[in-house]
């Protein structure tokens, strides 16, 4: 403040934001925009160049059972993969922090998927799938239980894939909660003890609510990634069978990059903007009232 | 408050019964086990022979040909040397571009720079992994497709890193500041004796982050490269794995290990560093 206002010039700040800024624009805003023109756009052919269509891209969108499979897909994925990766991240995070024998190697061991590659565990979760020889085959075989090719099958495909990545995801998600538990003053526990509630009400009446800010922002880090996360599907599925596991990033990467139809996959980025928009105005709306930046 | 799991005080006895702490504890370790186990059973697979890949026999003998078949079945010493160039020229931009924009943000007054920040803080949002169509579009048209550079260059201004940073210079008093001024010492100057070293935590953790993110990213990096001088290691083992190897999961599994190995490695050494990075990266 005070003495800083003297020996401040204009031009510095901007000269110093400027390499950020050029960046950002070039490789964020710009095709941000750059989408939403382009989604209205032809995608050009052999014979003819690119040209204005207006909202037909749109048109085949609605139309495209493929793309509403795709969407659904992603409300299921998310709606699997979001509370059930919290809760157990929650859970591991209050064992991990309380007094538990081999407490080193659980948070190893709830820890370890979030570093390894997801292009590298899927190789392994398909082994693990795989019918016949597969992990999972051989202890349901052990049990009696009929063969099934979980990645085979549409009514197990997706759910599968949702193990996948809650198994991803939770050590993950737990390490924020480990960060905001050692936060909370032990003399809140104790207060709480003396008042003689039970560690049931403790945790519903105390932790959790002042849990509140770090699962919100979970939960905005857990949806941006139910958009982003769709290494797995390459190795696992290719989005099959019929579709089934196609997930919308993924069917614009088989739009844009197999069909090379430039103009109909900007329209379908359209609408993960849409879904982040929505997120983004969840986070401002929700989010932001509780955790100042200043 | 220091994020060290280690020095905590002993949590507090709350009534709960012999009976229920057992139970707790079992669960707990029932649930680490099954998150370690796909991990173990790669490890099983790839170290003895294929015979044994599906059938745990205590007796089956130990091998590492499973890496070195893999090691010759595709270029992964370039695939390596590639994702150590792509993380290390990332990791760089990041550092240099974050600390330049964090530090006009966080200690400059100047007309628009709320908006700049919002602005930046967009990425956070829309990530360039959504974006691909388009980013595609400009690295055709700048010529840089099938370059490591352009698997990097989306990645270079890194709204977490400039957030991140200049949550932290916001920390630093501002009586060094201004003392080093009165010294004669330029913007830069200050930046990089007094908030550049008192950062240095920060960096730390946000290197670990940026760099176990890279490693392993796929999407952009299997659409922007399509040789094996450009690949990073990720594409590599897709392309290894999906081209018919006559369904080995001996080798497969020995070469998703080699991939992961350094990070795996580097993690399970600096196991805290990791943890506290994330956490440091996450809560501020």
């Amino acid at each position: 403040m005070r003495s800083f206002a003297s020996l401040r010039t204009t031009g510095t700040p901007w000269l110093l934001l400027l390499p950020a800024l050029a960046l950002l624009a070039a490789f964020t805003h710009w095709p941000a925009l750059a989408t939403l023109w382009h989604s209205a756009m032809s995608t050009p052919k052999k014979a003819r160049p690119s040209r204005f269509v207006g909202l037909d891209n749109y048109r085949a969108m609605v139309e495209d059972d493929v793309f509403w499979q795709a969407l659904w897909n992603n409300v299921i994925f998310a709606a699997g993969t979001i509370p059930l990766s919290i809760a157990l991240a929650i859970a591991m995070a209050l064992w991990v922090n309380g007094r538990i024998r081999g407490r080193g190697f659980l948070r190893l061991a709830y820890f370890t998927p979030t570093v390894l590659p997801m292009i590298a565990v899927a190789n392994i979760w398909l082994f693990f799938y795989t019918p016949q020889y597969g992990l999972l085959e051989q202890v349901t075989q052990a049990l009696g239980l009929p063969s099934h090719n979980w990645l085979g099958d549409k009514s197990t495909v997706l759910g599968a894939m949702i193990v996948v990545a809650i198994w991803k995801e939770a050590g993950f998600f737990m390490i924020f909660y480990l960060a905001a538990l050692q936060g909370i003053s032990p003399s809140l526990a104790e207060a709480a003890a003396l008042e003689g509630a039970s560690r049931g009400q403790y945790f519903r009446r105390v932790l959790f609510p002042l849990l509140m800010p770090t699962t919100l922002f979970v939960l905005i880090n857990a949806l941006i990634n139910s958009v982003r996360m769709v290494d797995h599907i390459f190795v696992m599925t290719r989005g099959g069978p019929d579709n089934a596991s196609t997930l919308l990033l993924y069917y614009i990467y088989q739009v844009g990059f197999s069909f090379w139809d430039s103009g109909y996959a900007a329209a379908l980025t359209v609408v993960v903007l849409i879904v982040l928009a929505l997120v983004a105005v969840l986070q401002f709306g929700v989010l932001e009232r509780r955790i100042h930046y200043r | 408050m220091p994020a060290d799991a280690g020095s905590l005080p002993p949590p507090p006895a709350f009534g709960a019964s012999p009976a229920s702490h057992a139970l707790e504890t079992a669960a707990a370790w029932l649930l680490g086990l099954l998150w370690i186990l796909p991990l173990a059973y790669a490890v099983w697979t790839a170290f003895h022979p294929s015979a044994f890949s599906t059938r745990f026999d205590p007796a089956a003998p130990l091998t590492l040909q499973n890496f070195v078949n893999a090691w010759h079945a595709a270029p992964f010493a370039r695939y390596f040397l590639n994702t150590t160039l792509l993380v290390t020229m990332v990791l760089a931009a990041q550092l240099v571009l974050g600390t330049l924009a964090a530090y006009a943000l966080a200690r400059f007054e100047f007309r628009g720079r709320d908006l700049v920040f919002a602005l930046i803080l967009l990425q956070l949002m829309v990530m360039p992994d959504v974006l691909i169509v388009e980013n595609y579009r400009t690295m055709n048209a700048l010529g840089l497709r099938d370059t490591i550079v352009a698997i990097g260059l989306p990645y270079f201004a890194s709204a977490f890193g400039i957030f991140l940073l200049r949550q932290t210079f916001k920390t630093v008093p501002r009586e060094l500041d201004d003392a080093a001024r009165v010294e004669g010492a330029s913007a830069l100057q200050v930046l990089f004796k007094v908030y550049v070293p008192l950062a240095r935590p920060v960096y730390l953790a946000y290197a670990l982050v940026s760099v176990s993110y890279h490693w392993n990213n796929f999407l952009w990096p299997l659409i922007v490269s399509n040789s094996v001088e450009t690949r990073p290691l990720t594409v590599g083992l897709q392309v290894f794995s999906s081209t018919d190897q006559g369904v080995d999961w001996s080798i497969i599994t020995a070469a998703t290990l080699m991939t992961s190995a350094p990070l795996l490695v580097g993690f399970l050494l600096f196991q805290r560093q990791f943890v506290q990075s994330f956490m440091r990266a996450g809560i501020r």
